[in-house]
Parts: structure tokens; sequence; C-alpha cells
């Protein structure tokens, strides 16, 4: 039988999935403002961000609406219980990619230094976010698992990066600011792909009811 | 993790006391077979809903578990209920409904009695005479039903000129004077407003403590607000029996999911 609310629960997942493609294009373009030291890639970035965040509350009032309304179970709740943690994981990635882009803003009034591992961990991040929305988007456990499973390559790759500019800051003091803020765009990428992470797992439960947050032999 | 369709996987399965079981239930009316051999296992001192689609049985279930649907012309009821170990199918009808109490769905308060007489027609109908005990059952049964505070200064008035929800909850009162062991209730809140419905859940809530509840509702969010255990029928069979919370986040069964969900028919 089709229901008005397998509708609204459609609208809802749409919503979603268009605030993830928003963040995903805040990402791409916040990276280019770094890595081709090109200040017009920065403001798409903020018209989008005020976009996600539109979406933020909008998406979090049809989930409280259809709570309310439809008192949903089993796979209908599950669905709106993990749209509601995926909403707020997709908020903090657009602000993490206004971060690397205001940073990148601040690196173009500095002499150009060397990126080392952060054009690979942008690759790492960016292809999780893509990926965990494709999971939520399929309701594909398969590829939600090997979304998380990623993630510790994301971590290798960011304590790799502070430990080269650690070094490089220790042998030149001139580059401890630049340094700092590569530092800082290095924190930033890996904390998108900690909510890559969050989503993926939100994808698991949502799908098989499953909950595997902090319990690595689940995965 | 997977439910049985006899008892409900939870970590403490192994320790759970068993109030009522049914096993290999069959029961109908006449040439119409409704229950198609049902096995269920009732844990002593928790609320068991049993819900499901009209027609699928549940309320020819909860009254076989009292036998009342043998009242009806023309039942049919084979199969074992076994109540403490005992044999239900085989106990005098009249002792086996003094441990397994039974609130039908319109409140049906004795017309000709009081309050306190409506409370108090279980135990006087088995011989009691003692006002003081009789005084004290109606009181403390009264207080269980929560309606003591809004009746105790009519106990003599009459039970039909109570609101809907007061007779509901005078009529469970009724049922908890002879202490039964078991309280059966077939959708005991259908014709009851919000208010009224919320005190009764409330008190089935309070009371599972003391006796084991088996309510059968329409109402699934009531089921999953009321109940520990939930029982989801469909055409005579019972498809799944977990616990209450799995089930309305995680079921196990696919029909049970298009049911509470909705997506049934």
């Amino acid at each position: 039988m089709k229901r008005q609310f397998d509708a609204d629960l459609e609208d809802l997942r749409g919503r979603l999935l268009r605030m993830g493609s928003l963040c995903e294009e805040m990402v791409h373009y916040a990276v280019k403002v770094v890595v081709e030291r090109d200040e017009k890639h920065f403001a798409p970035v903020q018209s989008w961000e005020a976009q996600v965040n539109a979406l933020h509350i909008e998406i979090d009032e049809v989930c409280l609406r259809l709570i309310a309304l439809h008192q949903p179970a089993a796979g209908d709740l599950r669905l709106i219980a993990a749209a509601i943690k995926i909403n707020s994981d997709l908020e903090r990635v657009g602000d993490q990619a206004v971060n690397i882009a205001e940073t990148g803003v601040y690196l173009l009034k500095e002499p150009s230094i060397k990126l080392g591992d952060i054009p690979r961990m942008v690759d790492v991040a960016a292809g999780m976010l893509k990926d965990s929305l494709d999971a939520f988007s399929r309701g594909d456990v398969d590829l939600a698992r090997e979304v998380i499973k990623r993630d510790d390559e994301e971590d290798r790759l960011k304590s790799q990066t502070f430990n080269e500019l650690v070094t490089l800051m220790q042998r030149d003091a001139s580059a401890i600011q630049r340094g700092m803020d590569i530092i800082l765009i290095a924190r930033n990428l890996e904390r998108i792909a900690d909510h890559a992470t969050n989503i993926a797992e939100d994808v698991i439960f949502m799908v098989i009811g499953k909950d595997i947050r902090h319990s690595i032999e689940e995965i | 993790m997977q439910f049985t369709a006899e008892t409900p996987a939870t970590e403490d399965a192994r320790q759970a006391v068993i109030a009522m079981s049914v096993r290999g239930l069959r029961a109908g009316y006449g040439a119409l077979s409704v229950l198609q051999g049902v096995n269920l296992e009732v844990r002593e001192k928790t609320v068991t809903a049993i819900i499901g689609p009209s027609g699928c049985g549940k309320s020819t279930l909860i009254r076989c578990l009292n036998r009342m649907h043998e009242a009806i012309p023309g039942a049919t009821c084979e199969g074992e209920i076994l109540l403490g170990g005992r044999n239900a199918l085989e106990m005098d009808p009249v002792l086996l409904r003094r441990e397994v109490g039974m609130v039908f769905q319109r409140p049906n308060p004795f017309p000709t009695m009081t309050i306190a007489q409506n409370v108090a027609a279980g135990l006087v109908l088995n011989g009691v005479r003692d006002r003081a005990l009789i005084a004290e059952t109606v009181e403390k049964s009264l207080r269980r039903a929560a309606l003591w505070d809004e009746v105790k200064d009519k106990l003599n008035a009459p039970g039909v000129g109570l609101s809907g929800g007061q007779q509901q909850r005078l009529c469970i009162a009724r049922a908890l004077a002879v202490e039964p062991r078991v309280l059966l209730l077939d959708e005991p809140c259908s014709a009851l407003d919000p208010i009224a419905t919320g005190r009764i859940e409330e008190l089935l809530i309070q009371i599972k403590d003391q006796l084991t509840v088996v309510i059968v509702t329409h109402n699934m969010q009531q089921a999953a607000r009321v109940s520990e255990y939930t029982v989801f029928m469909l055409m005579g069979e019972m498809v799944e029996y977990g616990l209450t919370r799995k089930m309305f986040t995680q079921p196990a069964d696919k029909r049970t999911e298009d049911y509470i969900t909705g997506r049934f028919g």
C-alpha cells in the first residue's frame, strides 16, 4: 500500500542528498582555494554554506514533524533517526569546508608552502563523503562498511602531515604560521572523514538496525 | 538477533517465569478456523501486547486464555493452555476466571450495583461476607486501578454514573479485587478519549509489578507504550513475538514491519 508518508520520507531523503551534494561542492571548492591559491573559489563556498545552514534547520523541522504526525516505527523510525544525525554531520562538514576556505584565503597572503599529503587527504575525505552519501541513497551497507574502514588511512595521513610540518617548523621559524595553517587544514579534512564515518554508521543502523558505533570488531 | 515464534529471545530468557503457556492452540467457530496452532509463553509480571489486523485471531486467542471463547455457541478450541503448570482447558472455568480476569472493550459495570458493590461483586460471589475485609478490598482495588481518589466520596453511587474512562477503571478494579494472577484486556481503551486512555495505560504500567497483563490492542502506539513484549498475529498465526522495544525499532519479520509501519494491505 502506497502511503503519503512514503512520499514524505522520499522528500526527506531528497533534501538530505541535496544538502550532501552541496557539502561535497563546498569541500571541493574550499580545497581549490588552498591548492590553486585562488580566492575566487571562496565566494561559492560562502554562498553554499547559507543554503546548507537553511537545510540544516529545515530537515530538523521535517523530521520532528514526521515523528509528531506519523509516530513512525521500525525502518521508518530508523530512517528519520538517521536523518537527524546525518543532518547534523553534514552541517559540520559545511563548517569544516568554510574553515578550510578561510584558512586558504589567509595563506594567500603568505609565500606558498609544500602541501605534502594534503591532496591525498582531500581525495580520501572527499571520497569517503561521497561514498557515505551514496550508501545512504542506496541503503548500501557494504559500501558503508567500506567507508568506515577508510577512516584509518585519513588518520594516518593526518599524523604524517602533522609530523612533517612540525619538523619543518622546527627547522624554519618563518614557516610556523603557514605550517600551523596547513595543520588546521589537515585537521579539518580529518574531521570531514570522521563525519563521513558517522554517516556510514548511521546508514548501517538505518538499513539493518545494528548500532556499530564504538565497536571496531562489528565493522 | 532473530526471535523464535514461541519465546522472545532476551538476555534473561532463562530466568523468566512463565505465567501462561499456549501450545498448538487451534480455535474457531463451527467450520471457521481462526487460530492455526498458536504457541506462546506469557512471562509473569510483564505486560504482553497482542497486535494484528482485524480478523487475525487476537481476540479469539485472549478469550481462549480464560475460556470465554467456549461460551460462544459452536466455538471450538483444542491444544494446550497451561496456567502455572495446570491445564486451563481442564480446570473449572469459574475457578480459572478467578485467576485469569478479563476486561472488555466497552466498560460493563453491573448496572444495578453501586461503585463499591461492583468492585466487591467477585468477592461476594465467592462467599466472602466479612464487611471489613470487603471494604478493605474495595479500597485497595480502587487504589490499584487509580480510581480511589475520584470515587472515595461516592462509593454508594451507581457504577454506571461514572464517565466511560472511570467505568473502565472500575471494571479493572472489579477484576483486581479477586487477586487474579493474570489480567486480560481486550481493547480496553477503544471506547475512551485520549486522557482516559492515558490513565488506563499508566495504571497498567503500575500494576504489572503485581500481576501478568495481556492486552489486545489496535493501537500500536499503545502497545509500544505499555508493553514489554509484543505478539504480532496474522491470519490466525503468530508471526513474531519479541521484546516490544526491539519489535518497534527492528522487527525480525517483513510482515511485522509492514504492519507496524502501516504498509500492510
